[in-house]
């Protein structure tokens, strides 16, 4: 389901304009790091993946492994505009009784793939995927998406190393690397650096990409698929709240909402 | 009298399921000939994964495992697994009900010269509170592959407590054995005995003794800790109205604490806890451990007589 460029780049400020609107209904959320995924996301969902929304159960679909679960409403929002469910019920998130929960649950709707939320998680579950998929002949592939801040979990590394060890060629782990935490810089809290480095060592294939740069994330995807003997990782240079001014580079938008005043500023800088 | 571990059901019930069911997948983490796993890892290494010294990551890769449509058997001592990987158990297995079982070994005190390290005492309190987790604490070797058995037909999380040392084997392979139901070891009318674990054995001798007083106990084995057999304890309250809980494991939140939820919401009556009290071990031979912790037939009987005193 190749969409061309200018849709996809179209299809991105509508993602952006639902996760602004999405958290300015709820009340709360993280808008920043939703924000920076864009590309990411709707390149996997709109271009890359091979999935279905009429049947969220395919056995033989790719996964999409979100272990940042506070991100859900950039999932959310390429979910519902996949067709997964109403473009409507993304108003809902956070409220009670609500399917969009405020991290995601894959018990409560169609297309989650994963329950997060406790960060560090999520690669190891993405390993298990591709373990079962060696096991049962299917020849799908697990994308994985962890911020950058999350590789400070230990349980990360534990997986990188199991990947590596089984040669999990059809994982494909993306860091959506904005730099920003919740208490300031990755650097100034417990620094990364250098990044690609590491996981080199760790023996992935390393893609280092624009997280912004469509063209560049689906060529970083497709590249990641050609590998054969190791998984990859692209490691996406991002901008924490990209797309809207106010909130880029800024890490108070980590997990705060818009208000109606700073929603219209948004929407407006996020128009077609 | 026969012994054998309890983790010895484990790994024979794991090579007949992977007889039986292709999608059974085993993990472990760096304890492979420990916990039995290696049984099966010799026979289907391909369905064997080694996760090395990585608790957290196994569980997560188990639960991967589950959601490819395996069966996983996630395997190490109970005090890394209940313990350090409890948030994975929680918010990746359990919230997702995923398919994933866990084989905690080397639980209890009898685990002994290793200390309190290796000690695992507070599996059943950590793993009962967790929404959607179901356990079970086998008695002996024969249940210990009964147990292992059942799991895998168990839709959803189940963990299952194994014991280290070789430890009597006292039922049949003929007793009825049904996930969730307690088994009636001995019949009593004074008072009723409520075990899990290779200690119910001592809860026998200790039955048998009472019984050359004058003083009829019944027994129960409630290998299933959750779903708890709400009935059988009532009726147990009800019937014999006193009752004593045996564990090798802290008493608070453990069976003790489980059984006695369910009388004060349905039929309080005088309970004794036999247990860990609160504390951590610490290193020695079994049979010295139990003395010192208040493991032994002869505690149980103290605890029968106090009970016996409040009715």
């Amino acid at each position: 389901m190749r969409a061309d460029l200018q849709e996809l780049k179209a299809l991105c400020k509508e993602v952006r304009r639902d996760i602004v609107k999405m958290t300015a209904a709820a009340g709360s959320g993280h808008p920043g790091g939703s924000l920076s995924s864009v590309e990411l996301l709707v390149g996997l969902y709109f271009a890359k993946m091979r999935h279905d929304p009429q049947r969220p159960d395919w056995a033989d679909r790719d996964r999409f492994i979100l272990s940042k679960g506070h991100v859900a409403p950039v999932l959310y929002s390429v979910l519902a505009r996949a067709g997964y469910f109403p473009v409507e019920e993304l108003l809902t998130l956070r409220k009670l009784g609500s399917r969009l929960q405020g991290h995601p649950s894959m018990l409560s709707l169609p297309g989650i793939d994963n329950s997060s939320g406790s960060l560090g998680q999520g690669l190891s579950q993405a390993n298990g995927l591709a373990l079962a998929a060696r096991l049962n002949k299917q020849d799908y592939r697990v994308y994985c998406l962890l911020g950058d801040g999350e590789l400070q979990e230990g349980q990360v590394w534990e997986a990188v190393m199991t990947a590596a060890h089984y040669k999990l060629s059809s994982v494909c782990a993306i860091v959506d690397y904005n730099n920003l935490q919740i208490d300031g810089p990755v650097e100034e809290v417990i620094g990364l650096h250098p990044l690609a480095d590491k996981w080199q060592a760790f023996n992935w294939h390393v893609i280092s990409i624009d997280g912004h740069d469509l063209e560049q994330v689906l060529a970083a995807y497709d590249e990641a698929e050609n590998v054969k003997d190791k998984p990859s990782v692209i490691i996406a240079k991002t901008i924490k709240g990209k797309g809207v001014s106010f909130m880029e580079n800024v890490a108070g938008w980590h997990g705060r909402a818009p208000n109606q005043e700073e929603l219209a500023k948004a929407l407006a800088e996020l128009a077609n | 009298m026969i012994k054998k571990p309890t983790r010895d059901g484990y790994g024979e019930a794991l090579l007949i399921l992977g007889e039986s069911n292709p999608d059974v997948v085993v993990l472990d983490a760096d304890l492979a000939m420990s916990t039995r796993t290696n049984w099966f890892r010799d026979k289907y290494p391909e369905r064997f994964f080694d996760i090395g010294i990585a608790e957290q990551d196994m569980l997560g890769t188990a639960a991967g495992l589950a959601m490819g449509g395996k069966i996983p058997f996630a395997t190490t001592y109970g005090v890394f697994i209940a313990g350090r990987a409890w948030d994975q158990i929680r918010t990746t297995i359990c919230y997702a009900n995923l398919n994933v079982k866990i084989g905690g070994m080397h639980g209890g005190i009898s685990v002994g010269a290793d200390g309190a390290t290796h000690q695992a005492l507070e599996e059943i309190a950590l793993m009962r509170v967790i929404p959607n987790m179901k356990m079970i604490v086998p008695c002996d070797a024969i249940e210990g592959r009964k147990a292992t058995l059942a799991a895998a037909e168990i839709p959803g999380p189940v963990y299952l407590r194994f014991a280290r040392e070789a430890t009597p084997i006292f039922t049949k392979e003929e007793d009825e054995w049904q996930f969730g139901k307690a088994n009636l070891l001995r019949a009593g009318t004074d008072v009723t005995i409520i075990g899990c674990g290779p200690i119910l054995y001592e809860a026998l001798l200790a039955a048998d003794q009472m019984a050359q007083e004058g003083i009829s106990c019944r027994v129960l084995n409630m290998h299933t800790i959750k779903p708890i057999d709400t009935e059988a304890i009532v009726a147990a309250a009800e019937e014999t109205g006193a009752i004593v809980t045996v564990e090798e494991h802290q008493v608070n939140a453990g069976l003790g604490g489980a059984v006695a939820e369910v009388l004060v919401k349905n039929k309080p009556v005088p309970v004794e806890m036999v247990g860990i009290m609160d504390t951590f071990g610490e290193s020695g031979n079994p049979d010295e451990l139990a003395i010192k912790y208040g493991l032994t037939h002869r505690d149980i009987m103290t605890a029968v007589r106090r009970v016996l005193n409040r009715k």
